[in-house]
């Protein structure tokens, strides 16, 4: 059941991302990363990650998603035009991209045992689990990262500000 | 029944390289930034299946982490790209190679 799970959303993973790029319209990319995104949270659910399910649907298939749909509307995207791009990234990009993948499936796959098995529920973070590390060690790096936020709110005002003259 | 953990990193090598190969080819400023972002989650669920694997808690806590940045990234990515577009008129990253207008 654990496996079929598991095939199921990563299916819809690998289709997803795909279809963002096979789709010439921007709004299709965008929807299709909405379908990774709420997969990655089932599967993150499936590895005992509770809160960082949440978190992916609230913040990446919520919010993020939401800033990427609304500009593209803002900005009345169309569809990309089909021009012959750059040739160094189709030489270099796809052999690069599929270099990478063969790479990294090979290393895994010959590391399999080593790197053993996950069985659904042998090992849950709960909220309080991770919360209990971050406000207790990692408290400061936490409080940074709202600073983080506060200035990326300022400058996100201020660079898509219109301006006066 | 069980899954590999190798299996979830594969399942992160292919988006992660989808990624790679989206962000080069799409001449769409918008979904290159979106190409970056699948980047980022592909390199997340490596961070939960190993948090997973060695039953640590801190490779959750770098995904947490992860997506605080990557919203401020966005946040600040999309407000650069209405600036441009605003300049400009166009969102083809082609048209977009000189730092004058």
């Amino acid at each position: 059941m654990y496996l079929v799970l598991f095939f199921i959303f990563a299916t819809f993973c690998v289709l997803g991302a795909l279809n963002l790029l096979l789709q010439r319209h921007p709004i299709n990319s965008a929807l299709s990363l909405i379908v990774v995104m709420t997969s990655l949270a089932v599967l993150y659910l499936l590895l005992g990650a509770e809160f960082l399910a949440a978190a992916q649907v609230i913040v990446y298939s919520g919010a993020i998603m939401v800033l990427f749909t609304f500009v593209i509307m803002l900005l009345n995207a169309g569809e990309e035009e089909r021009t012959r791009g750059s040739k160094a990234a189709y030489l270099v990009g796809f052999p690069g991209a599929a270099a990478i993948l063969g790479l990294l499936t090979f290393v895994f796959l010959s590391e399999k045992t080593p790197l053993g098995a996950a069985r659904l529920g042998d090992y849950l973070v709960s909220t309080g689990d991770l919360s209990k590390v971050l406000f207790k060690d990692l408290l400061l790096p936490f409080e940074v990262t709202s600073v983080l936020i506060l200035i990326a709110i300022l400058g996100a005002v201020a660079l898509a500000r219109k301006e006066q003259s | 029944m069980v899954v590999p953990i190798a299996y979830y990193l594969i399942l992160s090598a292919i988006l992660f390289s989808i990624g790679v190969a989206a962000f080069l080819i799409k001449r769409n400023i918008i979904t290159v930034f979106m190409s970056i972002e699948l980047m980022l989650n592909a390199v997340n669920l490596t961070f939960v299946a190993f948090a997973h694997q060695w039953h640590h808690v801190s490779g959750q806590i770098f995904v947490f982490f992860v997506m605080v940045v990557a919203a401020a990234e966005a946040a600040v990515g999309l407000a650069i790209i209405i600036a441009i577009f605003r300049t400009r008129n166009t969102l083809d990253v082609d048209q977009v190679n000189l730092m004058k207008l």
